[in-house]
């Protein structure tokens, strides 16, 4: 089992091989409140460590969603975007986001660990 | 300078609120429940509002009152009954609106309930025009709190003994414990429901009574989309004092009566918008796709021009979509017309539609 990371934008991030699976943690839904809407990037497309891959909207605002790592898509999960409220319910298991073909692991030793995050998360309050 | 709390805070706190500052006032915009479900449980159960931070403002009656507030307010008073409230507006000289209030003709003179960012300033400009000749209280001992939803009559009427007589937008005073506190059956989320007027050191014990008879806490956020539903302007966002209340297609709240006698402020460009019409008006907007048209979104025409723009935008949590209020030119202002509404840089379909999103269900019939 690898370890999962988190970034400043409250991602997750768990590599399997050349392969991460990527959403948001449940500190960013509790943050967000309900969402009602998901855009995520497709299939094929290439994303860029810290660029901007999709769009979460809850009841109260919109909040852009950003990759950890950079990468190609392999794969977007429809789920979340046909039943967004599954992020709220299971955020860090079912509803990930996407998964993505890594180009240079080593963008992962920037992340932060469980501890940290959890550290992280408490202390910046938002 | 710091917030002030209600004096509901404490049970905000035990009832698992999130604060926000809000005009001055430090309020829940949501409990544990979340936005969603409050919503909800308002539309088939009952909510609790705390709308304390609005102004309760207090005119005493004596010689000329009736006449000197139809020179502020484009509504009938002579005819108002005793305990009857009417919507309206307090308007500049150009019809632009200062604030949108609820005015109830009580004994010993009139109740005027208004926004809490406004209240203040509404102070001044309503005494300005009334010549400092009246006695005015802006009750800061008073708090204010709304029950809405199915079961509003039936909670109301366990905690207190006869506010189910009330029809729409009427009120009367009722015994509780050793005072009696005012209720009017009114609210602003499209629901059935009470607004009621009672003593700070009174009001926690009160609202914990509704709670356990059946009713929930409500924050700002579901009050949003609820008011949002029910088609029902925001001020400050839908209505401001740049708008007219013929352009916020607000002028069943004008008498007709008073349109012809005329006499208060902005009289002339409401008449003359009700004549000829308005460059622009406020509509209802749903967009096909599910996204989220939010304030400022800019509103297009099938030849991609800007035609409008959005004031609100929300996801309905009844109706099941999202739904948006805004202003579009008057040419484009039609039910079904086609629109593009440009979120995130990309332009989304979206029609001009019939308001309310939601149907109200208020209980009306004259008393």
């Amino acid at each position: 089992m690898s370890e999962v990371k988190f970034s400043k934008e409250h991602e997750w991030i768990k590599m399997d091989g050349d392969t991460a699976t990527i959403g948001i943690t449940k500190h960013a839904t509790e943050m967000l409140g309900d969402i009602v809407f998901v855009e995520l990037p497709k299939k094929g497309s290439s994303v860029v460590k810290d660029g901007n891959a999709g769009v979460v909207e809850s009841t109260k605002a919109a909040s852009d969603i950003y990759t950890p790592v950079s990468g190609e898509i392999i794969e977007n999960n429809q789920s979340i975007v046909d039943d967004p409220s599954m992020i709220n319910a299971d955020p860090e298991n079912k509803a990930w986001f996407f998964k993505l073909k890594t180009k240079d692991k080593s963008e992962m030793d920037s992340l932060m660990n469980k501890e940290e995050y959890d550290k992280f998360a408490k202390e910046s309050g938002n | 300078m710091e917030n002030i709390k209600t004096a509901l805070y404490n049970l905000h706190q035990k009832q698992g609120a999130k604060f926000v500052p809000f005009a001055g006032y430090e309020m829940p915009i949501q409990y544990s429940d979340g936005i969603i479900e409050e919503h909800k449980f308002t539309r088939s159960q009952a909510g609790i509002f705390d709308v304390s931070h609005m102004g309760q403002l207090f005119i005493k009656d004596r010689e000329k009152l009736v006449e000197n507030l139809e020179k502020i307010f484009p509504i009938d008073l002579q005819n108002i009954l005793l305990n009857q409230s009417k919507y309206s507006f307090l308007m500049n000289q150009e019809a632009g609106i200062h604030d949108d209030l609820i005015i109830t003709k009580v004994k010993g003179g009139f109740n005027i309930i208004l926004n809490a960012a406004c209240k203040n300033q509404d102070f001044e400009v309503i005494k300005k025009l009334l010549n400092n000749r009246y006695e005015m209280i802006l009750h800061t001992e008073l708090s204010l709190i709304a029950i809405q939803g199915p079961e509003a009559v039936n909670i109301i009427e366990k905690t207190i003994k006869g506010p189910s007589s009330l029809k729409f937008m009427n009120g009367n005073l009722f015994k509780y414990l050793d005072t009696d506190i005012y209720i009017t059956r009114s609210g602003y989320t499209g629901e059935d429901g009470f607004e009621i007027s009672i003593q700070n050191e009174k009001v926690e014990v009160f609202v914990q009574k509704l709670i356990d008879n059946g009713a929930k806490m409500i924050g700002l956020g579901a009050r949003d989309t609820l008011r949002l539903e029910a088609g029902l302007c925001l001020y400050g966002h839908d209505i401001n004092i740049k708008t007219t209340p013929v352009e916020a297609n607000l002028k069943w709240a004008i008498s007709k009566k008073r349109l012809i006698s005329g006499g208060f402020p902005g009289h002339e460009r409401v008449n003359s918008q009700i004549e000829s019409g308005t460059k622009k008006i406020r509509v209802g907007i749903t967009p096909e796709n599910r996204i989220i048209a939010r304030e400022k979104t800019k509103i297009y025409n099938e030849e991609n021009k800007v035609i409008g723009e959005i004031t609100s935008g929300t996801f309905g949590p009844s109706v099941q979509k999202p739904i948006a209020m805004g202003y579009v030119d008057s040419e484009f202002s039609n039910i079904d017309i086609k629109i593009f509404l440009e979120v995130r840089g990309k332009k989304y379909p979206a029609k001009v539609c019939k308001l309310p999103f939601y149907k109200k269900s208020y209980v009306k019939g004259a008393k």
